[in-house]
């Protein structure tokens, strides 16, 4: 079972932060497929948020086919993200830890590091309008 | 008088002796849903609670709840809880008195539901209630409002004198009640942080009159912050709504009900979050009152 969490202040809609949390959880391999959603109710009652927002992005999560909901039973994982598989996530964060590494012994802050990444990024084609 | 409609006003007007408490209030909070009920000390949040409740009479206009007029009757009583700012419970009785007390004045009574509640919450049972924390006071005496089963909760100010912890152990009970189903609430409060987790609908009074009513994410999406070098904005507001105005003699600082595209590229728009929303609107009440919900948000309430 996932912990979920939210941030108040991050002017990140609280149901698009669950999404996202669910989503990653995905990724990294944290929730496999068959593995059961938190239901509506606990999730309101551990975060102390609304149950039509657990439900609004449970809704989402559904729609794009990454767990489906069964009446009466709870929200199970059907799919995963597309993407690498969970396992590319961690070899490729090690290998981003050494480059940091190396970044800072070089003196850059998390400012130069940012604006490094985000150029390597537009240079790459990506980082579209919207994506900051 | 919609079934989707846990509450609805029309044109409610209450005028004491020397002051209007509220003025022509039209709103609507649909079922299931945890309404916010904000805005300055005075702006009218008590008043309207107390006749949703049938407490006070309204000396205008009509109120819904429920689909019924409200009365101090057993049926309508049955159907609605209200915690005051003052919570009312006998001090020296227990919260296992207080379930016995409700079992015999309340038809719908659930007296286990209620043990099992304020046992999760380690919560004693047997003990004064006059000796527990304020955050277990609150607990038990939310605890005791869903013990009757109501179908609308309205609560006036409950978490004010709590600590952050006690707070939030509140509203993840209220949340939890909610997620049951079948349950609609509306709260007043000055928290918006609070809010902003738990409530999915907003009513805001200012100067006895709604400025805001309907789902929060609708709301949010239909506001912007527009900054800029200094100008004019009565082109502007030709096709928007002008919410506050801060500007200086270099900058101006918008927060603008879109009505539509901005076609001026020249504004820099962000989005904004309910806390700054809410006190923009607070702020500027002198702008808006006369104009009320029925310019601005006309759409959003009673539908």
């Amino acid at each position: 079972m996932i912990q979920l969490r939210l941030d108040t202040k991050s002017g990140v809609p609280p149901y698009l932060q669950l999404v996202q949390q669910v989503t990653h959880a995905l990724r990294m391999g944290i929730l496999e497929i068959g593995d059961q959603l938190p239901t509506v109710k606990e999730v309101a009652a551990a975060l102390a948020v609304n149950p039509n927002t657990v439900l609004k992005a449970y809704r989402e999560l559904e729609y794009t086919g990454f767990v489906e909901g069964r009446p009466g039973v709870g929200t199970f994982v059907t799919r995963l993200p597309p993407g690498p598989p969970p396992n590319a996530h961690l070899t490729l964060a090690r290998s981003l830890s050494r480059w940091l590494d190396k970044a800072r012994s070089v003196g850059l802050d998390d400012q130069a590091i940012e604006a490094l990444v985000r150029s390597a990024l537009q240079a790459h084609g990506g980082l579209g309008e919207g994506a900051a | 008088m919609s079934p989707e409609l846990a509450v609805e006003t029309r044109g409610l007007t209450k005028q004491y002796r020397t002051k209007t408490a509220l003025l022509d209030c039209t709103i609507s909070v649909p079922t299931g849903r945890i309404s916010a009920l904000v805005g300055a000390n005075g702006a009218g949040k008590s008043t309207l609670l107390q006749i949703l409740t049938g407490l006070r009479s309204a000396s205008r206009g009509e109120a819904f709840v429920l689909g019924r007029g409200p009365e101090q009757n057993a049926a309508f009583l049955a159907d609605v809880g209200f915690l005051a700012q003052e919570i009312a419970m006998y001090k020296r009785f227990s919260a296992e008195d207080h379930i016995g007390i409700g079992s015999h004045l309340n038809p719908r009574w659930d007296s286990e539901a209620t043990r099992t509640r304020l046992q999760a919450l380690d919560i004693p049972l047997d003990q004064a209630v006059g000796t527990l924390s304020g955050g277990q006071r609150a607990q038990v005496a939310l605890a005791l409002a869903l013990a009757k089963r109501p179908r609308l909760l309205l609560l006036d100010e409950p978490v004010a004198a709590l600590d952050p912890l006690a707070r939030r152990q509140f509203l993840a009970s209220l949340a939890e009640a909610v997620a049951d189903g079948g349950l609609t609430v509306l709260l007043s409060s000055h928290l918006v942080t609070d809010l902003e987790r738990v409530c999915d609908h907003v009513v805001l009074l200012a100067s006895a009159q709604p400025q805001l009513c309907g789902d929060i994410d609708d709301i949010l999406s239909e506001h912007r912050i527009l900054t800029g070098p200094y100008r004019d904005t009565t082109a502007l507001e030709r096709d928007h709504v002008v919410v506050e105005n801060k500007s200086t003699d270099r900058q101006t600082t918008l927060v603008v009900r879109i009505r539509g595209p901005l076609v001026d590229p020249s504004w820099d728009a962000h989005t904004i979050g309910l806390e700054d929303l809410i006190l923009a609107y607070m702020g500027n009440t002198s702008n808006l009152s006369e104009r009320g919900l029925h310019a601005i948000g006309a759409k959003q309430c009673p539908g």
